[in-house]
């Protein structure tokens, strides 16, 4: 979704660059983080089908449940920028929230992630997996002059989250 | 990358040094400093730093779980910090000192393939300490 013409934008970045004094165009030019929060429900089983039910059992514990169970997945998604001079935002938050629902939240929301989301066909969908996967599919999507994917962070329950990002 | 749990435990305890007077002691720690002593419902939060294990995790839970149990909460949890944990004594039992105490109660008996580096403690809800822990 872009709201404005990408010249008319880099236009009116010239002229107000051109006409900022040089002390406040170094107070704009402060790099920020902005963070936008999804929900998405999901059933899983932790199990390597290469292993057998006690080595699973002593590796996943109850998640390794062959019937599995699943979890209200909270996904924190942090972009770290410059604020664009003209439209005063990091990014875009509607084209972001609409990113993650492609990506995460309509693939993954109410679904089996091991039999209905690949490639947690092959992958065990653990939590570090799943950050990893949603770090895979948005870095490919949050695209921007003045802004990067900085972490994603998935909690799998209130007391249990995992951090992915460039620093770690 | 990294994974933050949540552990929670309850305690008492009291603010005072004995390098200062009653009087100073009521001054600088107010509340806190009552002879009687009071508690919180304090929540742990551990974050450890790894790469991925075979089995796609960066620790095993059920071993960071009974680590954090046996080194930490079966010290902590229900106990008067001032007088029944080893790791405080002589200390002032401020939250950074606890802290403290606790990624030294966990490193002494670290065993796990990730590298601990955030040990976070929220006394109550506005009041939060964290500490960076170095290899």
């Amino acid at each position: 979704m872009i709201l404005l013409d990408p010249a008319m934008i880099s236009d009116a970045q010239a002229k107000m660059t051109a006409s900022r004094p040089r002390s406040v165009a170094s107070k704009h030019c402060r790099s920020m983080l902005l963070t936008r929060k999804a929900e998405f429900s999901a059933s899983h089983v932790c199990a390597n089908p290469a292993l057998s039910a006690e080595e699973n059992a002593a590796i996943y514990g109850a998640n390794a449940n062959a019937h599995g169970h699943g979890h209200n997945y909270v996904v924190e998604v942090t972009l770290e920028g410059e604020p664009d001079p003209v439209t005063g935002m990091v990014f875009d938050l509607r084209e972001l929230k609409e990113i993650i629902n492609q990506e995460v939240v309509d693939p993954m929301d109410h679904r089996f992630l091991n039999r209905e989301v690949p490639p947690f066909d092959k992958i065990v969908p653990t939590t570090e997996n799943i950050a990893q996967e949603i770090w895979r599919r948005l870095s490919g999507r949050v695209t921007a002059p003045n802004a990067r994917l900085k972490n994603v962070r998935l909690y799998e329950t209130a007391d249990l989250y995992v951090d992915c990002g460039n620093s770690n | 990358m990294q994974l933050t749990s949540r552990y929670r435990f309850v305690a008492s305890h009291r603010l005072h040094t004995p390098a200062l007077s009653a009087e100073q002691n009521a001054k600088l720690y107010g509340k806190c400093n009552n002879p009687y002593g009071h508690g919180h419902d304090y929540v742990l939060d551990l974050t450890v730093e790894g790469p991925l294990d075979p089995s796609g995790q960066i620790v095993n839970r059920e071993a960071l779980d009974a680590l954090v149990k046996t080194q930490v909460l079966r010290h902590v949890d229900h106990r008067d910090l001032n007088s029944e944990v080893a790791e405080l004594a002589g200390q002032v039992t401020t939250t950074e000192n606890l802290a403290l105490a606790i990624e030294g109660m966990l490193k002494s008996q670290w065993t796990l393939p990730a590298r601990l580096v955030r040990v976070r403690i929220a006394e109550t809800e506005r009041n939060t300490f964290e500490l960076e822990s170095k290899p």
